[in-house]
């Protein structure tokens, strides 16, 4: 049984994390690309940055003010068992982000989108969004935390299948052209792009994509791999670097999630995942132990599976 | 690492140090600046409350951010990470701000239009900072020795209150636009977008357009 103390505690932990530890994958593709980076400004603004993660880590202080939408990403073995049930689980989690605003603090950025009026705890209608989904043959649960920044980036169109990759590449083009000017992206960015699905479900893969996915990591499908790496190297001969000046630092990775899709269409969404690319992840074992990561893990051989049993 | 021309300065900024600067030069301030975005606008120019006693007197530096912040017990402030917010938005207000406050100097995000500079910051004398990456908090975070003052805090609450900060060596921030109306981002946008027709070349548009949609990729959307 996994206690309802021990995903309190965890769930708070991992919202520190998130906001003041630069993940290390994504921090190695920054370096790389400021090695490269030949437009200077550019380059200036990528130092910059590697030492904001340096101070961030050093004076335990969020990385960024802007301290994004903290949300949740569940996956639940099929043997776990969780103290209170589903909605104790949820309750853990919404105390854990109301703690974390006010002690560490976060940014309590969460308004109602009409009125305005916020709890001053980043909780509220349908927030912190928790996303489920389930593994077979664990008894463990992972909780991984996002803090999403950003309010530009993210884009999505109805392409259909005449439109092919050259849909693609355009789309995927005009998204990170009209956002990364002037750096309103806070590029470089994990571009993750959903296609295919249902248009919610477009959404969703593609934020998943670029939030759940490490630098380096590739799609399975040997085919979906080639392409992102060609939107990557396509993103990156823009001309624009950091902040929209001139440079080559726009992507420092590209990740495609598909769906299966209507057959007329072949909807098509993009997002970024900006330089406070904030995710954490920790494993809660029934016997109360707790391990720390920053790769998430979400998509797994059973999650993308294509059978109909499994 | 390259190097750009670095510049420190203290506040009140002087006619002669704006003078200086240049697109692209790095600047780090110390003195006190005072954050003001809508909601300190909207009261001043919109409802035509005077703005707070004295803080005018004390500075010329209107930084576009509101702080991760909170209240403490004792009635202090903790500010933990700082970060400007698009400035693009609150062109509206900067004409009549700029008259009533005596402002020198925007520090934000982003920057705003060369016609703004052009329109609104030549006349007044004025220059554009921008913060840098944008995700620079903790390390203006750590420029950021006091808060002397926050005013207005009930009123407009954390985010939009006035704060009156004391700041040393606070930055980096980089020069956008100069008191000649010259803009950095305009220089790189226009420079990149020499590159936009080739990029495209050989790609085929999509059978469905959309409304608004505009084949020229050197348009600003802002
Ligand atoms: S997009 Fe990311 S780096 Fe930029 S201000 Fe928002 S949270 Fe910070």
């Amino acid at each position: 049984m996994i206690s309802f103390d021990t995903t309190e505690k965890t769930a708070f932990k991992l919202m520190e994390k998130a906001g003041i530890e630069i993940p290390d994958d994504y921090l190695a593709g920054i370096k790389v690309m400021a090695n490269k980076e030949e437009g200077d400004l550019s380059s200036f603004v990528l130092g910059a940055m590697l030492e904001n993660w340096e101070a961030a880590k050093e004076d335990r202080r969020p990385m960024c003010a802007d301290t994004g939408l903290p949300r949740y990403y569940i996956k639940v073995g099929n043997e776990a068992k969780f103290e209170g049930g589903f909605v104790a689980l949820e309750r853990a989690l919404r105390e854990a982000t109301a703690r974390a605003t006010q002690e560490i603090p976060l940014r309590p950025n969460r308004v109602h989108p009409l009125w305005r009026n916020e709890h001053n705890n980043n909780v509220g209608l349908n927030a912190p969004e928790v996303e489920w989904s389930f593994e077979p043959d664990a008894d463990w649960i992972d909780i991984t935390t996002v803090h999403k920044g950003g309010l530009f980036g993210t884009d999505y169109r109805m392409l259909f299948p005449g439109d092919g990759i050259d849909g693609i590449k355009r789309f995927f083009l005009d998204t990170i052209i009209a956002f990364g000017k002037r750096g309103l992206a806070c590029q470089p960015a994990i571009v993750g792009i959903g296609l295919g699905g249902s248009k919610d479900t477009c959404m969703v893969l593609g934020k998943q994509a670029a939030c759940l996915r490490t630098v380096g990591d590739k799609n399975p499908d040997p085919k979906i791999a080639e392409l992102e790496a060609e939107l990557k190297e396509l993103g990156n001969k823009t001309g624009m670097g950091a902040m929209g000046f001139v440079g080559s630092s726009m992507v420092v990775d590209c990740h495609i999630e598909a769906g299966f899709t209507h057959t007329g269409g072949m909807p098509m969404s993009v997002h970024t995942f900006c330089l406070s690319s904030r995710r954490a992840t920790a494993r809660l074992h029934p016997d109360g132990s707790v391990e720390y990561r920053t790769d998430p893990q979400w998509f797994t051989p059973y999650s993308r599976r294509e059978t109909v049993s499994w | 690492m390259v190097n750009l021309k670095t510049v420190h300065l203290t506040t009140p900024v002087s006619d002669e140090d704006l003078a200086d600067l240049e697109p692209g030069n790095i600047v780090y301030l110390s003195g006190v600046i005072y954050t003001g975005r809508e909601g300190v606008y909207q009261r001043v120019v919109g409802e035509g409350h005077p703005p707070p006693e004295g803080v005018m007197d004390l500075t010329n530096v209107n930084f576009h951010c509101s702080p991760a912040a909170s209240v403490n017990d004792d009635g202090s402030y903790t500010i933990g990470a700082v970060t400007a917010t698009a400035s693009f938005r609150f062109a509206k207000w900067m004409k009549d701000w700029f008259q009533i406050s005596g402002t020198k100097m925007i520090i934000g995000k982003g920057g705003m239009s060369k016609s703004d500079y052009e329109k609104l910051f030549v006349p007044q004398g004025a220059v554009y900072l921008s913060t840098v990456g944008y995700g620079t908090g903790a390390l203006l975070g750590r420029g950021i020795t006091k808060v002397r003052d926050v005013h207005w805090l009930d009123d407009l609450g954390i985010a939009q209150a006035m704060w009156v900060i004391e700041v040393e060596n606070f930055g980096p921030l980089i020069v956008d636009g100069d008191i000649h109306g010259n803009s950095l981002f305009d220089a790189n946008n226009r420079e990149i977008a020499k590159g936009f027709a080739k990029l495209y070349e050989g790609l085929k548009k999509p059978a469905l357009s959309r409304y608004g949609e505009t084949d020229d990729r050197s348009d600003e959307l802002i």
